[in-house]
């Protein structure tokens, strides 16, 4: 199976019935085959003017309860960033799939890259937290895509699934499971005020169209959500707890894998590098050299590179000129080192095994 | 129910300043919705920004206040989840025919079934009064100080020619016939405009010797032209004043539309 398919089996699997797209390279198969899928099991499969009208559909869908999403490349991802922030300030649940290409502008569509790691961090205006994976294989993209349903709704955050053009034109056998764990929006408590934040800080889910009356707006609101856009107490509450939820959570959100915990020198890496890590650990095969993979990249796993309690050296082969060196760099006073590529191919493992031998 | 009765009384006062004409487009709107006996809970009204998207948070019903320009594509993720709700959207000038330009045309072409109700009041209102691509030639406002220079669109006519199956055009004199039109577009199945001219004393009125309400009033009874008349006087080729523009029913008709409840 492609990586594009898995991600679209993978969404439906989780119950995703609407998806809002626009075609671009290298993530089209999403939209190609959510528009073979969608009118058959009772979906909606929405072809959209542009890129900033698939995020509004999307954002629009969910707040009739559904699950939806839309899938982009590079160049969309950057028309999506103002609705992003909308679907961030509204507490709006939505899955956006970037299969990451090579930027800036339209640069490379059918290669790959990792370097839209920091904008669907830091891309909207305004101060934000948000959830991102990162899939390493067709196995993932089509576990990782339906977990970021769930983290999506759980948190009520929009949820990425920060691919590229590798993984995304891949093709892997995988194991298709029965179903996958579906964990539902919880709905708000009738008599609860829509945006009050309750224990932990993510208020309960009013979908229209069950006469709550609930008035969502991008502005500033209070917990009837009624705009208050001056008052700086009521926007600092609100922002510090819509970032709290997500920072708040940072172990429980946490997903990444260690291998060699003991060692000296440790790779980090998330989505496509991994697989050349991974072969570059095996031949290695020397317990001084380790390998922290991020299933989720955002929010990033500080407490993970404290565990690494041996490590002189971190290593970070990236897609990109560094950009997650950077978030790795401010958590540890340990060297992290980037290891950049760009220009579409993966590192070869023979560069990583030098470059981690030369620390050993 | 009363038509009073959809708005969020825990709301008000709103926001708009004196002798502005949104409100009028609103009662007449919500008479029109109450007239068709929808209940608050299956209608849902949507906007994006500007003082006519503001209208939303005033209604009692769910509401969505989205950003700039994009109502209508939010409006269309809405309905087509959601067949079953009726999605009213609230925008203006400068939302829909600037900023939200494409989406306007391509809502039109798909016929997705909205009623939108466009508050032309010629200007940015929200930002104090810049010219819009509906600002009239010469007309004045803080960006256009020595004269609009720009072609403004006709917003009804863009409508029609892009696929809509519900067209028409009055002011906020037109009280009567402007609730009768809402209500013809709540009606019709696919998509619907109805273009409300209003006046904005604030942001457009002052700066064009129509600085009280009642004087734009009085301008719109006066250069109002039934739609009609209007094509009778381009059949005997009788020059239009250019001050005036025509109201009335544009187009209503049945093309394929989506997002209509089977």
């Amino acid at each position: 199976m492609q990586g594009n398919t898995a991600c679209a089996e993978g969404a439906l699997a989780a119950g995703c019935r609407f998806y809002g797209g626009y075609p671009i390279t290298p993530s089209t198969e999403i939209a190609e085959h959510m528009a073979r899928k969608m009118p058959k099991i009772g979906g909606v499969f929405a072809q959209m003017e542009d890129e900033l009208a698939s995020i509004a559909s999307v954002i629009g869908a969910s707040w009739t309860g559904a699950r939806a999403m839309t899938a982009t490349s590079g160049p969309g991802f950057s028309l999506m960033m103002e609705n992003i922030g909308y679907a961030v300030m509204t507490e709006t649940p939505c899955v956006i799939v970037d299969v990451q290409r090579g930027g800036p502008s339209t640069g490379q569509p059918t290669r790959a890259a990792q370097g839209d790691m920091m904008q669907c961090r830091f891309g909207s205006h305004g101060d934000m937290s948000i959830i991102a994976v990162s899939p390493a294989s067709v196995q993932e993209m089509y576990e990782l895509t339906a977990k970021a349903f769930n983290l999506a709704d759980r948190y009520r955050v929009p949820t990425f699934v920060m691919a590229d053009e590798i993984i995304g034109h891949m093709r892997e056998r995988i194991a298709v499971p029965d179903s996958v764990e579906v964990v539902p929006r919880r709905p708000l408590e009738k008599g609860t005020l829509p945006f009050a934040p309750g224990e932990d800080n993510v208020p309960g889910f009013p979908a229209f169209g069950h006469g709550y009356g609930v008035h969502v707006t991008g502005l500033t609101h209070d917990d009837r959500g009624y705009p208050s856009s001056t008052d700086p107490r009521v926007h600092e509450r609100l922002v510090r707890r819509l970032v709290g939820k997500v920072e708040g959570a940072n172990r429980e959100i946490a997903d990444y894998e260690v291998t060699n915990p003991d060692a000296e020198v440790v790779f980090i890496s998330y989505g496509a590098p991994s697989r050349s890590v991974a072969q570059a650990i095996r031949d290695l095969d020397d317990e001084r050299v380790g390998h922290l993979r991020l299933k989720v990249v955002w929010p990033f796993p500080d407490f993970a590179l404290a565990a690494f309690k041996n490590a002189r050296v971190f290593l970070v082969p990236e897609l990109n000129l560094g950009q997650m060196v950077r978030e790795a760099a401010r958590h540890t006073a340990v060297p992290v080192v980037p290891i950049s590529e760009i220009g579409g191919e993966l590192h070869t493992p023979r560069r990583l095994i030098t470059m981690a031998e030369g620390y050993l | 129910m009363n038509f009073q009765d959809w708005l969020r009384a825990d709301r008000l006062p709103h926001i708009y300043c004196t002798g502005c004409g949104n409100g009028t487009v609103i009662n007449c709107t919500l008479n029109a919705v109450n007239q068709m006996g929808w209940t608050p809970e299956e209608t849902v009204f949507v906007s994006g920004i500007g003082c006519s998207s503001r209208a939303p948070g005033y209604i009692i019903t769910d509401s969505l206040h989205t950003t700039h320009g994009r109502a209508i594509p939010f409006a269309t993720g809405v309905k087509l989840a959601r067949p079953d709700l009726h999605v009213v959207v609230f925008t203006g000038d400068g939302d829909l025919a600037a900023i939200g330009g494409n989406h306007f045309i391509h809502g039109c072409r798909r016929n997705i079934d909205l009623t939108v109700i466009c508050m032309n009041n010629y200007i940015y209102g929200m930002t104090g009064g810049q010219g819009s691509p509906c600002t009239p030639l010469g007309a004045y406002s803080t960006t256009t100080p020595y004269g609009c220079d720009e072609a403004p669109f006709d917003l009804a006519s863009l409508a029609v020619a892009a696929g809509a199956n519900y067209v028409s055009r009055w002011t906020s004199y037109h009280v009567q016939e402007l609730t009768r039109a809402v209500k013809a577009g709540l009606e019709t199945p696919g998509f619907s405009l109805i273009e409300a001219v209003v006046q904005c004393p604030t942001g457009y009125g002052r700066r064009n010797k129509l600085r009280e309400a009642q004087d734009m009033i009085a301008w719109m009874r006066d250069h109002a032209v039934l739609l009609k008349k209007w094509r009778r006087m381009d059949e005997e080729g009788v020059p239009h004043d250019p001050a005036t523009f025509p109201v009335g029913e544009f187009v209503r008709r049945n093309l394929p539309a989506m997002g209509v409840p089977k």
